[in-house]
């Protein structure tokens, strides 16, 4: 090492940050919890002992923002005014496949009010063609009925949407299919003329992009290990079903839009995003602005689920609008638009196939699916398959099917709530066909250290006692069952992610990072680490987010935010807080090393001072404002793959006489590293619990199959989950520590209930009825259809 | 939606001289701003009736209710007398789509919604019922149309109050300034739409509903509404019945069974009501009479289902109406 050069020897020295070893808790309290030895750099804060042991963090601290929110103080994008705001409206189209020959918008222009037209060249959401020369078009080409074409800026709302209705479109109508399974057909019109493919979000969805295209059907991408021909010969049993899913919409509160308010030194942007970071990229990128000249602010969103990452066209044709008329523009969908063009869950046409031992050894599994993110790609949903149990061999093949509708995005854990529908029906099958309880095939076959805990949690419940083993057991129209399912979902760091702490003179603590609160609370819990780090009530922490102005957080999708960020709080805060104690410990008459803080004291070890205030001790800092930043360091232990668990029983009633589902009740125990804000945590799967319900027996998007319009987009034929349907929820969260970061917080958005939901549903009617439903919604048309077709199966057998 | 002139008025009288030039009569505006907002009517003026006090309010006589068009419906679901003798009505009217359209929403209104056919709904399909050739149900989605008693046009009966009126046997006084009154049974109130789809309603564009009349039923009445929806709430319905029972002992001497999401006009079930009469209510008649309510029904293409939800909701509203069973948990709203 003497002899290298001094840049060279930076650099070995920046791999290879000095390092101290460190004992941290890891498992489940109560269960499995040890120490551990970890390698962490040497400025990494003190660890964290678990839970029980904190004051602020891993308490169900009140929601930071409650009283905002509650009181509609809070102001969501919706809510933003400015001077001379004019309201933008779309022009979307009125057929599902066509190429647009013009524009008229001479009329639209003249209507009083209006202020500007714009005209879209670039649509964005769509998958993109790999050869685009394949396609010599003026104007984008139509793939959907409701796909935005132009959009007009008026200075009221009324007038946007009078203006917006005499802008005059002319097409060049073109055969479409919006049916999934013909779709397929090789003789079905083609929704592109070539491969195409969707990129991914920063919340993930999209498909692969290095697969083949034939007509359609954009695949297969094939997943394999071991060879599972010899699997199936090896199987002493073997089960089979052919599984269905619909199209989900998002359909969030909130719906997608922006303000935007162009001026020449800077682009102001108002989004109802989960990611500021990519609004402001994709804008700076499609106008061709340096970055510091985007700024993107998110105060309050009302939910996103997935599909509200980027500026999208909404954005981009604000951002356009505002440009060209010199004023704010305000640009919200409404929400027929929301149901068509921002995004959807993927369907799935899955045949899943399980060959397994007497003694419960997987030896086969075997998946061929088939889903449609209309436009788009990212239908993919073998995720539970390829990675909930352990089998001796696994072929996935699964393809995207074009269909003309509106492209997919990310939906909380995209592809797991189809997957986990026909795999965890398959594995009750499976239990029945073996003559094993449930739990006890899973202990066999499912090696996740959590989720045995999970499971153990669930075998002690009074629920699960209650279960009759006996499928179709009562008698009476209505019966009762109860079934089980488990979850998957994966841990993603975002090394994006910074925050910055700030310590004034006057005594207060300010945090800041750009990142955005989607409603999941992180507000609160940067409030709870700083409490935690200075021992002051997280009410009287300032916590700044949601604005590219502040240090860049990371992006929330992929239930990332709260692992990525709370290191780095943590981090600044630590660093923040050694700072301060450096600067004040001359005029205390001591050293830094002497001193602590201590619930809202800065106390000397030595005993060589009384306790000081925190607040009197920060009006002896040497400057007015002590200012950490941190960025996140990376996972501890990265040799670790970790995945999360989550297991939920579903009790329900089935009313076989009408078909009809009631859930009574939900346990749902489930995992998530070191619960931050267990009440928060809690809420969370509560709402995945419930978004689940309602996409398991009633969400349903639905296109005429001989026009290609969405004959119900609103919330009221799009029937979604009311409150008298929500059964009664039991969260038993399970702590679950792994000695990753110095929070050791894991994320919860995605294994919060909505992966498992729809099969434990499924296996409770089972249970109930003996029959099985496999096409959701599970209406009271399909269960008939079902508990007919089980009738008719007893009866010839 | 258009731009529109609106009028407000206080007194019937008032009300009626401006009913011309195609104005529209706005009660609760719960049906008619939704149309409006989905583009599907466009009326230059509207002629505000929610401020009419004459209008609002029941009325206990000898000779049974008089209910005035603009009481909404969860005035007539709380309503003491109603509750009691009416329990058909207070059932529809009080499990009708949610508790803050039941606050809003007036019992005129409610029979004067139009259908919930979303062709019919949208502003993307011109259809039959507005003025077109064609309808889009037949080779489209109809999972929730009619079964029965269709043939240009499958939408079903929206209105809950009307199955109850019906099976009340009440009559609706409609006025107008140049005729005067005259009375429509809830029946003949409606159109059917193979006879003019566009009209829905014998109401003449000068017409109001000021009054609701419905006759005291005879001693020994018992009678209940269910309906049964994809949600418990809020929803519209996929199966419903109502029933009116003159008791004689444990005999039914007349029974009346209603249903509205059969079929594009609210029905009677002559032969559901046969069953029924000269016979002890029971599970086993009451399955009878629900088995014969869909005698003769065509489903369509997706609609399969709800000749099994037809029997079980009138088997069950019967044995509700007996006193034989509680509410059904299974029904919505």
């Amino acid at each position: 090492m003497t002899n290298l050069p001094v840049e060279d020897a930076l650099t070995a020295q920046a791999a290879a940050p000095a390092k101290k070893t460190v004992q941290m808790p890891v498992g489940v309290p109560g269960y499995t919890l040890v120490d551990e030895a970890r390698d962490v750099p040497v400025s990494e804060p003190p660890v964290w002992p678990i839970n029980k042991d904190l004051k602020y963090v891993g308490q169900s601290i009140e929601r930071y923002d409650g009283h905002e929110k509650v009181s509609g103080r809070a102001k969501y994008t919706s809510d933003i005014q400015l001077p001379g705001m004019l309201y933008a409206k779309f022009v979307n189209a009125s057929v599902p496949h066509a190429k647009v020959l013009s524009i008229d918008t001479t009329a639209a222009e003249k209507y009083p009010g209006v202020r500007g037209v714009h005209v879209i060249q670039h649509v964005l959401g769509n998958a993109v063609l790999r050869d685009p020369s394949l396609e010599q078009v003026k104007y984008p080409m139509v793939r959907y009925a409701g796909q935005p074409v132009a959009a007009v800026a008026a200075t009221n709302a009324a007038a946007a949407e009078e203006a917006a209705a005499l802008v005059k479109v002319q097409y060049d109508v073109n055969p479409f299919v919006v049916d999934p399974v013909k779709a397929r057909d090789a003789d079905s019109p083609k929704v592109f003329p070539g491969a195409a493919d969707e990129e991914a979000s920063a919340g993930g969805g999209g498909g692969p992009s290095d697969v083949k295209q034939t007509g359609n059907i954009h695949g297969p991408s094939i997943h394999k290990h071991g060879e599972v021909e010899q699997g199936f010969k090896d199987a002493d049993v073997i089960v089979e079903g052919h599984y269905v899913t619909q199209v989900q919409t998002h359909s969030a509160l909130e719906t997608h839009g922006v303000v935007a308010d162009w001026k020449p030194e800077l682009l102001t942007v108002w989004a109802s995003t989960q990611g500021t970071a990519g609004v402001r990229e994709e804008l700076a990128g499609f106008f061709k602005l340096p970055l510091p000249k985007v700024r993107v602010i998110t105060e309050y969103m009302g939910g996103g689920f997935g599909a509200k990452f980027g500026a999208g066209n909404p954005g981009v044709v604000a951002a356009a609008l505002s440009r060209k008329t010199g004023a704010p523009v305000r640009l919200m969908l409404d929400r027929e638009e929301e149901h068509l063009s921002v995004g959807n869950r993927p369907s799935s046409d899955q045949t899943l196939r399980i060959g397994a031992k007497k003694d419960g050894t997987i030896t086969a599994i075997h998946l061929l699916a088939f889903g449609t993110a209309g436009c788009g790609t990212g239908a993919g949903c073998s995720g539970p398959a390829a990675n909930l149990y352990k089998s001796v061999s696994l072929h996935t093949e699964e393809s995207d099917v074009f269909i003309n509708a509106g492209p997919g995005a990310a939906m909380r854990a995209p592809g797991h709530p189809q997957g986990a529908f026909a795999l965890e029906q398959t594995m009750d099958d499976l239990a029945v066909k073996l003559n094993m309880e449930p739990l006890d095939l899973r202990d066999k076959t499912d090696e996740h250290p959590v989720r045995r805990v999970e499971r153990q949690i669930v075998r002690e419940s009074e629920l699960w006692k209650s279960r009759n083993p006996v499928a179709g057991a009562d008698r009476g129209p209505i019966k009762r069952g109860v079934g089980f399912a488990q979850s998957v979902w994966y841990r993603f760091v975002s090394m994006n992610s910074n925050a910055e702490v700030r310590i004034h003179k006057d005594g207060s603590v300010e945090v800041l990072s750009g990142v955005q609160d989607i409603g999941s609370g992180i507000r609160t819990v940067m409030a709870q680490i700083l409490a935690e780090q200075f021992g002051i009530p997280p009410s009287q922490i300032s916590v700044r987010v949601g604005d590219t102005n502040y240090t860049p957080g990371p992006e929330s999708g992929g239930s990332v935010t709260t692992l990525s960020l709370t290191p780095a709080v943590r981090d600044a805060a630590w660093q923040a807080s050694q700072k301060f104690l450096a600067d004040i410990a001359p005029a205390l008459h001591t050293t830094a090393a002497d001193l602590v803080l201590v619930d809202g004291e800065v106390r000397s070890r030595s005993g060589k001072m009384e306790p000081v205030p925190f607040k009197r001790a920060a009006a002896k800092m040497t400057s007015s404002q002590i200012s950490v930043q941190a960025k996140r360091v990376p996972d501890y232990d990265r040799k670790k793959y970790l995945t999360y668990g989550g297991v939920d029983v579903a009790e329900v009633e089935v009313d076989t006489e009408l078909g009809r589902i009631h859930v009574r009740r939900v346990l749902s125990v489930h995992d998530c590293g070191r619960p931050m804000n267990p009440a928060q945590t809690i809420s969370q799967i509560n709402g995945g619990i419930i978004q689940g319900i309602s996409f398991t027996l009633m969400e349903n998007r639905l296109l005429d199959p001989v026009y290609g319009i969405m004959v119900n987009p609103d919330l009221e034929q799009y029937k979604i989950i009311g409150s008298r349907e929500i059964p009664e929820i039991d969260v038993r969260l399970v702590e679950a520590y792994i000695g990753q970061s110095s929070t050791d917080a894991s994320g919860i958005g995605e294994a919060a209930g909505v992966v498992s939901i729809g099969a434990a549903i499924a296996n409770a009617v089972y249970n109930a009825t003996g029959a099985r439903v496999r096409r959701t919604p599970m209406t009271p048309a399909e269960v008939l259809a079902a508990l007919h077709a089980s009738a008719q199966g007893k009866e010839m057998a | 939606m258009n731009r529109f002139s609106m009028a407000d008025c206080t007194t019937v009288d008032a009300a009626l001289s401006q009913l011309k030039d195609g104005a529209l009569v706005k009660a609760g505006g719960v049906d008619l701003l939704d149309r409006m907002k989905d583009g599907i009517e466009e009326p230059a003026r509207l002629v505000n009736i929610r401020n009419v006090a004459e209008l609002r309010g029941i009325r206990e006589s000898d000779q049974g209710l008089t209910i005035g068009p603009l009481t909404t419906l969860a005035e007539i679901s709380n309503h003491p007398g109603i509750r009691s003798q009416y329990q058909i009505l207070s059932d529809a009217c009080g499990h009708a789509a949610t508790p803050h359209i039941r606050n809003m929403a007036t019992v005129g209104g409610n029979l004067l919604q139009r259908v919930q056919c979303w062709y019919y709904r949208s502003s993307d399909f011109q259809c039959l019922r507005h003025g077109k050739d064609i309808c889009f149900a037949f080779d489209g989605l109809n999972q929730y149309h009619a079964i029965m008693e269709y043939s240009t046009c499958p939408s079903v009966a929206p209105s809950s109050a009307a199955v109850a009126l019906l099976g009340l046997n009440a009559k609706v006084e409609l006025s107008s300034a140049k005729r005067g009154k005259r009375m429509v049974g809830v029946r003949e109130l409606y159109i059917v739409p193979d006879a003019n789809p566009t009209k829905f309603t014998v109401i003449e564009p000068d017409e109001l509903i000021t009054a609701i009349i419905v006759p005291k039923p005879a001693a020994g009445t018992r009678s209940a509404y269910q309906k049964y929806g994809e949600k418990e709430s809020f929803d519209w319905a996929i199966a419903d019945a109502g029933v009116v029972l003159e008791m004689d002992g444990d005999i039914c001497r007349r029974a009346v069974i209603t249903m509205g999401a059969a079929s594009p006009v609210v029905r009677r079930s002559p032969q559901a009501e046969a069953v029924l009469v000269g016979k002890p209510v029971n599970e086993e008649n009451a399955r009878a009479a629900g088995k014969v309510a869909v005698e003769g029904a065509a489903p369509l293409s997706m609609n399969k289902y709800k000749l099994d939800l037809f029997p079980v909701a009138v088997y069950r509203t019967i044995l509700l109406a007996a006193g034989q069973r509680d509410r059904d948990p299974s029904a919505a709203g």
